[in-house]
């Protein structure tokens, strides 16, 4: 665990309790059952963005606290504890990230205060394939007139269906540059994918969609920009992934520790017992090299990528193991839709390809340490 | 055998091959093929292509469905050697055995070895005929890995058995016709108090609850058994003899569930072959993701490995020597199953991980249910901790620590 300073202490408590009180795994059971393209429940969301959650990365001139990146990472893990579905990591985090990275002071003017409070969700669409490949960006912006024109096709946007704005990655001639899209512009349409977690992830459309000039995030040749921004998305999903791994491992011990076969408890064979502490382990690891990734970018380090690399490959390496265990030592049981143990696995795939899976990041790792 | 005279053993099975090829072509429709349905045997409904009941019949009557069963019971009465023409001949025009079901794989060979003469003719042929659907009533909810602490109750009343109780994970329970199950007729003795019984489950207070399984699906059910009675001429073998005939039957099970040695052979594209489609290849046709083309690789020679065991398993076991390669068969199998489909998974990135509707082909949702479905395989049939135990404690001498 991080040393945390007195203001995260108290936000993680709060996360945890919250998640633990109004936010239980049942709580997402309904949101599954639902089955809203949404994914997510507005009653939720709304109770956290109350709590200021939405504006943790936020500087207070925009509505926000500015408490950082280790933060929100903390409230991710204790919500990803019981799978609470919301679009804090993607529109809170993510987005937001390309705002404060990129944005200009108008665009931060007219986005950030409604993020920070929950007024806006805004989504992040960068890929168009089913695996995580910024550099296969075909998405078009065409200067024309004093703006622009945007043509492309976005898939698996994560709350593609809930968003109110787009931050969406394409190429402007002199490289890859990112554009704020209103959802509701002229030629922007959604197709929504019904997923293994029940969440939002859309197939979103953009056709000869008319921009502004002053739609555009950064600079026209903004690839540098996009890699940073996609480095804080993938550290917020590891701090989601920490949060998944951490609760599978401790219902999977709680049960270990209370069912009888052969006249004992589980948790009692060393068998049993070898395969737990080595998950403990593992579990510990990916602690310390996400939350590594997270205060680095709150430090400005020079090393985010290489430590955000390690952070998404290593979480999920471990939350894989961890998901697959929770099933198997759970036995027959973790099979049923009754149990969660399937929860858990189905949302841990999808947070394993978002942003690059581990082969990717080992990949961008070696590239980046000059292997 | 139809070619019984003549006696140099070579040119009888060549008479056989010209028999069974002819009988295939008479009665195997060009129409059925590649339109095998392998959960028919489990599943119900009634097939509604009247050509493919056609050719249940035809095979059921024949008897080649179970090949190797004595014709006396309405099996095939054929010769390890014989069977084998009979597959080969079957490949080659793409006929498939309608035959199936748990009656085949599990019930069959145990009634073989353990039942009345009674019980084999009237329990066998329909089973032979793929008419019965069977289900198999083992593990309750405090009796899973540990099995043989089972409840469920059957009190001897004079004229029949009393069952009381409730079994889970009854695969294909809600359309079976008969139960084949382990009960408890001695509540003194552990493994000895336990009896293998046969009941319709249509019998007054049967009662099944399909349970819905991570993948969306519902093959299995809970069982319940209120004040179930059932014929004296059902027990089979002696009473507290279950326990030695349901892990007979369990060896059946274990070595079917294996996958028998066919898995990763040609069916369908290879991985390498998808992660060439959805991953693209280097310059030098190489699948473009370095560390993933290591673990398919990985993953292959696993699997190639695991074939050459059962092969050579099925060799030893036939040249009539106890292999000590068959205990390693359902974990390993299990492993491959499902490292497959989580490279599977991984390989076709989010298009893998669809649930239904708009944007996914039928095989990645295949893919996904596949992926969520497979994880069963290391638990039940006897979980993979527990074949490891068998393995440490009966082959390698290991015993508990005192």
């Amino acid at each position: 665990m991080a040393v945390l300073n007195e203001e995260q202490t108290m936000l993680r408590d709060m996360a945890r309790d919250w998640a633990r009180e109004k936010s239980p795994v049942t709580a997402f059971r309904k949101v599954r059952d639902a089955g809203e393209a949404i994914g997510f429940d507005p009653k939720a969301f709304a109770a956290q963005a109350e709590m200021g959650w939405t504006g943790v990365i936020v500087p207070e001139a925009y509505g926000g606290s500015d408490f950082g990146y280790l933060s929100l990472g903390l409230v991710l893990e204790e919500t990803g504890r019981t799978l609470t579905a919301s679009p804090l990591g993607t529109s809170s985090l993510a987005a937001t990230s390309a705002l404060l990275l990129g944005g200009s002071e108008a665009q931060k003017q007219a986005w950030l205060p409604k993020i920070a409070s929950g007024e806006a969700i805004a989504a992040l669409a960068v890929d168009e394939g089913p695996r995580h490949d910024p550099a296969k960006i075909a998405a078009k912006a065409e200067k024309s007139g004093d703006g622009w024109t945007l043509g492309g096709a976005k898939a698996f946007v994560a709350e593609g269906d809930g968003a109110h704005v787009f931050i969406v990655a394409a190429q402007t001639g002199s490289g890859i540059g990112l554009f704020l899209v209103p959802a509701d512009a002229k030629g922007v349409s959604r197709a929504s994918r019904n997923m293994v977690d029940a969440r939002s992830h859309a197939e979103v459309t953009f056709d000869k969609v008319a921009l502004d000039a002053d739609a555009l995030i950064g600079p026209e040749d903004g690839a540098d920009l996009l890699d940073r921004v996609l480095d804080r998305a993938r550290a917020g999903a590891a701090a989601e992934m920490l949060g998944l791994a951490v609760q599978a491992f401790e219902d999977t011990l709680e049960y270990l520790k209370t069912r009888e076969q052969f006249g004992e408890i589980l948790s009692r064979f060393q068998a049993l017992q070898h395969r737990m502490a080595n998950q403990f382990t593992q579990i510990e690891l990916m602690r310390s090299v996400v939350e590594g990734a997270l205060e680095a970018i709150d430090a400005g380090r020079d090393d985010v990528a290489e430590k955000v690399s390690l952070a998404k490959a290593t979480a999920c390496d471990t939350l894989h193991l961890v998901s697959r265990e929770m099933i198997q030592l759970h036995g027959g049981i973790g099979m049923t839709d009754e149990h969660h143990a399937g929860f858990y696995i189905k949302r841990a795939r999808i947070l394993e390809n978002a942003w690059g899976n581990a082969a990717f990041h080992r990949e961008r790792f070696a590239r980046l340490a000059g292997y | 055998m139809a070619t019984a005279e003549l006696t140099n053993p070579a040119d009888a099975l060549e008479a056989f091959r010209k028999e069974a090829a002819g009988w295939l072509k008479e009665n195997f429709p060009k129409s059925l093929v590649g339109k095998e349905n392998v959960l028919a045997a489990v599943e119900g409904g009634s097939d509604p292509d009247p050509e493919a009941v056609a050719w249940k019949k035809a095979m059921g009557e024949k008897g080649w469905g179970t090949p190797t069963w004595p014709a006396e019971y309405g099996g095939g009465g054929l010769s390890f050697s014989e069977a084998r023409v009979l597959q080969e001949e079957m490949g080659k025009i793409g006929a498939w055995n309608p035959i199936g079901g748990m009656g085949v794989m599990m019930l069959g060979p145990t009634l073989l070895e353990f039942a009345s003469e009674e019980q084999k003719k009237r329990h066998i042929p329909p089973i032979c005929r793929g008419e019965i659907r069977w289900c198999q009533g083992y593990s309750e909810p405090g009796a899973g890995s540990d099995l043989a602490s089972l409840q469920t109750k059957c009190e001897d009343k004079g004229d029949h058995w009393l069952i009381n109780g409730q079994k889970t994970w009854t695969s294909g329970g809600q359309w079976a016709d008969w139960c084949f199950a382990l009960v408890r007729t001695d509540t003194t003795k552990k493994h000895e108090g336990i009896s293998f019984i046969l009941l319709d489950m249509k019998s007054p207070g049967v009662e099944v609850k399909p349970i819905r399984m991570i993948s969306g699906t519902s093959p299995f059910c809970e069982t319940f058994f209120t004040d179930v009675k059932v014929p004296k001429e059902n027990l089979v073998g002696e009473p507290g003899n279950g326990w030695t005939i349901g892990k007979r039957l369990l060896q059946h099970e274990r070595t079917n569930l294996s996958g028998g040695g066919s898995l990763g052979r040609g069916r369908g594209p290879s991985l390498s072959d998808i992660a060439k489609h959805y991953v693209g290849t280097d310059a030098e046709g190489r699948i473009a993701d370095a560390d993933l083309r290591m673990r398919i690789v990985r993953h292959e020679m696993e699997a190639k490995a695991f074939q050459a065991t059962a092969r050579r398993v099925m060799l030893e076991s036939k040249s009539g020597n106890i292999s000590l390669g068959s205990s390693i068969l359902k974990n390993v199998g299990a492993r491959i199953t499902q490292e497959r489909a989580e490279l599977t998974l991984e390989i076709m990135g989010m298009n893998g991980l669809g649930w239904s509707g708009e944007g996914f082909s039928q095989a990645e949702l295949g893919a996904t249910r596949g992926w969520l479905w497979g994880k069963a395989v290391s638990i039940y049939g006897g979980t993979t901790e527990i074949q490891n135990n068998v393995i440490a404690k009966r082959i390698l001498g290991m015993l508990d620590h005192q």
